[in-house]
């Protein structure tokens, strides 16, 4: 009974961190159709701009966060800018290309500047953990759980009560009409993917003193997100935070109960279990692109 | 689609090149990257079969490859493993030539089963229900331990051997010999993919890709056709696989690193989707670059130059080089005769 | 000929689809008998496409059902129409573009010769010899429609008129018992109009119905048996080219008031499906 509450308060805190790995990359397909292969470098990229600021730098972990977050939002409008922007109206497949080769040269770069070897992010918090009755949960957790929801709210406050998200979601429903109505797509796009660029890099950050930063880690969190949005329905932002909660909880219970080794399989399988049984995914609107 | 002279003789020049090559190379270093180049050659011809004939991207290619890789190892190794309700299966080694056999018929079944599944959906979905379902694989193979060592890898893979009638058993050990091997694997592999693709199998692969709406409308069962490519070119990528098996005699689970699968697409990319010298040419471009890279850059530095010639290749001849050189080949002699126009027709 | 008296080829039964709110076809019934010219008309968005989508089974009715040779089409894939007899052509894309004119009727040819995938990656001479029969019929077909001057030509450079014309000879390379025409004429200037006008007779000489889709009204009348008149998704006359040309509703239909805005909900409708 313990070790179920356990696993459940784990699933929460997981789920949160997975929600905001996820809604980045379903915005960016939402709106600009783009299946986003450079997701899991930005997550890897924000980890380590994370840790340069507080090893190059000397900021602390709390200012090294907004750090990363301006520079994840920084690099995506520079990709969107010179290859994204040249290639629109150009089909499908040769985006995801050129996102898989700018996603290479991205994590190539991490692992020739900083060598394979992994780093670690300081943090301010307590070794002891926090003990809520039979469960416990450390600090760190808690505080990286906070971030992302806190991180979530901001990304829908702005999509839902904001004139730049307004425009957005204008051109997630016709961006044709949206530009006939004087809506800047070009500005939408760049804005967009620098916006969901952001939200991987954070989640890097946030992610990176929990575990380990090493120029790999990118790999499996782009996974992960790949099946959060397919649980959501890729384009689906509501549909991207239950998936993340739904992940987490299969991994949780998948590697409590089931075998260790394959908790990573987990993504995997709800991807091709999903997409067999309801190709749009579990939460997708009628009306969603794509 | 060899209708230009100069072009048309390219596979038949390049097969002799590659085949006098060795008499007058004998650096170990660079016949053993021309051997890895012509296996994930064959892969990338496996690739296009689908990728470029079809127009369906499947990320999950090297799951294929890798299937080939240990079906072909277990096969001339055997094994011992106990399966649910304490079921065994003991397997007792088998010639590798058996092993190629069914690494070919074992990775063909699986494409058919991945097909028929995943041709449900298209587009997005698709990349990505192939990208996962190479990473389950690659995960069974990890953590399956019992039948695979899991990371300790299977080692001690025979070489190849070919028993002949009468002229004894021929033992592929050398690197020659496997240079020699490959080569003939990739020439057939080829001749294969050229007959398939100018059979009507071939007709009705192009018509789906060029316009569905209108291939079905003349009888093309799609599912059916996709599935046939899917088996064809899994079976061909498992074939790849198993001389990888036995000539690097060790095989681990990083034979199914997404990588390798994004260095066939580059191939096939590269030289041309959809023709056949295409994947042949990219093939040997990005195997043998890292060998031109090597005194100069640092492996990191090499899948930089990797990712930015993609990115090159792909903004500026998005259809690959071969297509260029035949457009360019085919401007120059008829630049007089120009086409009628064209009234602008808008494809849904 | 006598056709008036044999069973129906095609039968198109209360069918109506709706998209959304939106009735593309309401309640639309009529015959086609074997061997007959058959014209579907009216003006645009009256749901001429929408009713040869439901025939070749690209669409689902919501409601009624079409059966061909008897056979009711609920359910089946358009492969499987096309390989019961019934083909057809497209308004907008009708050639696969990269290909030759000559390989785009081999790939309508694509199940003749019979040839199995082992036979072919073997070279075998029983595929040599269903490739060659498949060469000689694709060239018998570019003959009939007239476009055997272009076998080698890319089907997409060639000009909107004689894309038709290999729409025409792809459905054909099908050996259907009848065929669907989508517009068959649009982009054909006066005189390739009449060569085509005799290319649909040799091809009902040949024993073939046709339907046809057609906005040019002259020809509709000189090559029609029979006339469809559809407006607004619901038929509002049918009988022989005479008895049309004279109808009120259908002079209404194409001149009267409704015009105008039959004309920008198709305009609505062509923005939606391009």
């Amino acid at each position: 009974m313990t070790q179920a509450l356990q696993h459940l308060l784990n699933t929460l805190v997981l789920g949160g961190t997975y929600a905001l790995l996820g809604i980045g990359l379903t915005l960016i397909f939402g709106i600009m159709n783009v299946v986003n292969f450079t997701h899991g470098a930005l997550y890897t990229f924000g980890a380590y701009a994370a840790y340069l600021a507080c090893a190059a730098l000397g900021l602390d972990f709390f200012l090294a966060l907004p750090v990363a977050i301006l520079a994840g939002l920084a690099l995506g409008a520079l990709i969107e800018l010179v290859l994204l922007r040249p290639l629109r109206g150009s089909d499908m497949d040769t985006t995801m290309l050129v996102m898989i080769g700018a996603g290479i040269i991205l994590q190539s770069g991490t692992l020739w500047i900083f060598g394979g070897v992994a780093k670690a992010i300081p943090t301010p918090f307590p070794d002891a953990p926090l003990q809520i009755g039979p469960v416990s949960l450390s600090w760190l957790r808690v505080f990286v759980f906070a971030a992302a929801l806190a991180l979530i709210a901001v990304t829908y406050g702005l999509i839902n009560g904001t004139r730049l998200g307004r425009a957005m979601r204008a051109s997630f429903q016709d961006a044709d009409t949206a530009a006939l109505m004087g809506v800047n797509v070009g500005f939408i796009y760049t804005a967009t993917f620098a916006i969901g660029s952001a939200l991987a890099a954070a989640a890097g950050a946030l992610l990176g003193p929990v575990y380990v930063v090493f120029p790999q880690m990118g790999d499996l969190a782009a996974v992960k997100a790949f099946a959060i949005v397919i649980l959501g329905g890729l384009g689906s932002i509501s549909g991207a935070t239950i998936g993340g909660f739904i992940l987490a909880l299969a991994e949780e219970f998948g590697a409590g109960y089931v075998s260790s080794g394959y908790r990573d399989a987990m993504g995997f399988l709800i991807i091709i279990a999903v997409l067999l049984v309801k190709p749009t995914g579990l939460f997708a609107r009628a009306e969603r692109i794509g | 689609m060899t209708r230009h002279l100069p072009l048309s003789h390219l596979p038949l020049a390049l097969l002799v090149v590659l085949a006098l090559l060795p008499l007058g190379l004998s650096d170990p270093y660079l016949l053993n990257a021309l051997i890895q180049t012509g296996i994930f050659t064959i892969g990338a011809m496996s690739l296009n079969l689908l990728l470029g004939y079809t127009g369906q991207l499947s990320l999950g290619h090297i799951a294929f490859f890798g299937i080939g890789a240990y079906a072909s190892a277990l096969t001339a190794l055997g094994f011992d493993v106990e399966l649910l309700f304490g079921w065994r299966v003991v397997h007792e080694p088998w010639p590798p030539l058996a092993g190629f056999v069914l690494a070919v018929l074992i990775a063909g079944a699986t494409g058919y089963l991945v097909g028929r599944l995943s041709f449900r959906v298209r587009g997005a979905y698709f990349v990505i229900v192939t990208i996962s379902f190479a990473e389950v694989v690659r995960l069974v193979a990890l953590n399956w331990v019992e039948l695979t060592q899991g990371p300790l890898a299977l080692t001690g893979i025979p070489a190849m051997r070919l028993g002949l009638p009468g002229l004894g058993e021929m033992i592929f050990r050398t690197k020659v010999q496997n240079y020699y091997l490959v080569l003939a694997v990739a020439a057939l592999s080829y001749l294969v993919v050229a007959r398939f693709t100018r059979s009507r199998f071939g007709r009705a692969m192009r018509g789906l890709k060029e316009n569905e709406a209108l291939a079905l409308s003349v009888g093309v069962n799609a599912t059916r056709t996709l599935t046939i490519a899917a088996t064809a070119s899994a079976a061909m990528a498992g074939a790849a696989g198993s001389l990888y098996a036995h000539y690097f005699r060790i095989v681990d689970p990083d034979v199914f690193l997404f990588s390798t699968t994004v260095t066939m697409v580059i191939m096939v990319v590269s030289g041309g989707k959809g023709t056949l010298i295409g994947p042949v040419v990219g093939g040997l471009i990005f195997g043998l670059l890292p060998v031109a890279l090597r005194p100069v850059l640092a492996p990191e530095a090499q899948w930089i130059v990797y990712g930015a010639v993609l990115i090159l290749i792909l903004f500026l001849m998005p259809r690959g080089i071969v297509p260029k050189l035949e457009a360019l080949a085919a401007r120059r002699p008829r630049a007089a005769a120009a086409q009628k126009p064209v009234e602008a027709e808008s494809r849904p | 000929m006598s056709v008036s008296d044999t069973a129906p080829i095609l039968c198109v039964d209360h069918v109506m689809v709706r998209f959304g709110g939106l009735t593309a076809i309401a309640d639309l019934h009529f015959d086609v008998r074997p061997g007959e010219i058959l014209s579907l008309i009216g003006p645009n968005g009256a749901g001429k496409t929408t009713a040869f989508n439901v025939i070749t089974g690209f669409l689902k009715p919501t409601q009624g059902e079409v059966r061909f040779k008897g056979v009711p089409l609920g359910g089946l894939q358009p492969h499987s129409i096309t390989r019961l007899g019934l083909a057809r052509t497209f308004q907008r894309t009708s050639v696969f573009p990269d290909d030759t004119v000559l390989d785009n009727v081999l790939i309508g040819l694509h199940r003749e010769g019979g040839g199995r995938l082992f036979d072919a990656v073997f070279n075998l001479k029983r595929e040599r010899a269903a490739e060659r029969a498949a060469h000689e019929n694709a060239r018998a077909i570019l003959d009939l429609v007239g476009l055997s001057g272009r076998a080698q030509e890319k089907a997409g450079a060639l000009s909107y008129g004689e894309q038709r014309l290999v729409g025409v000879a792809l459905a054909l390379a099908t050996r259907p018992s009848m065929l669907l025409l989508d517009e068959p004429v649009s982009g054909m200037n006066a005189s390739e109009t009449q060569v085509f006008v005799d290319l649909l007779r040799t091809i009902r000489a040949r024993g073939v119905t046709i339907l046809l889709v057609e906005h040019d009204m002259p020809m509709v009348m000189e090559v029609s048996d029979r006339i469809v008149v559809l407006n607004y998704g619901r038929l509002i006359a049918e009988g022989p080219p005479d008895a049309i040309r004279a109808d009120p509703a259908v002079i209404e239909a194409y001149l009267g008031k409704g015009a105008a805005a039959a004309v920008a909900q198709a305009a609505m409708q062509e923005a939606a499906h391009a």
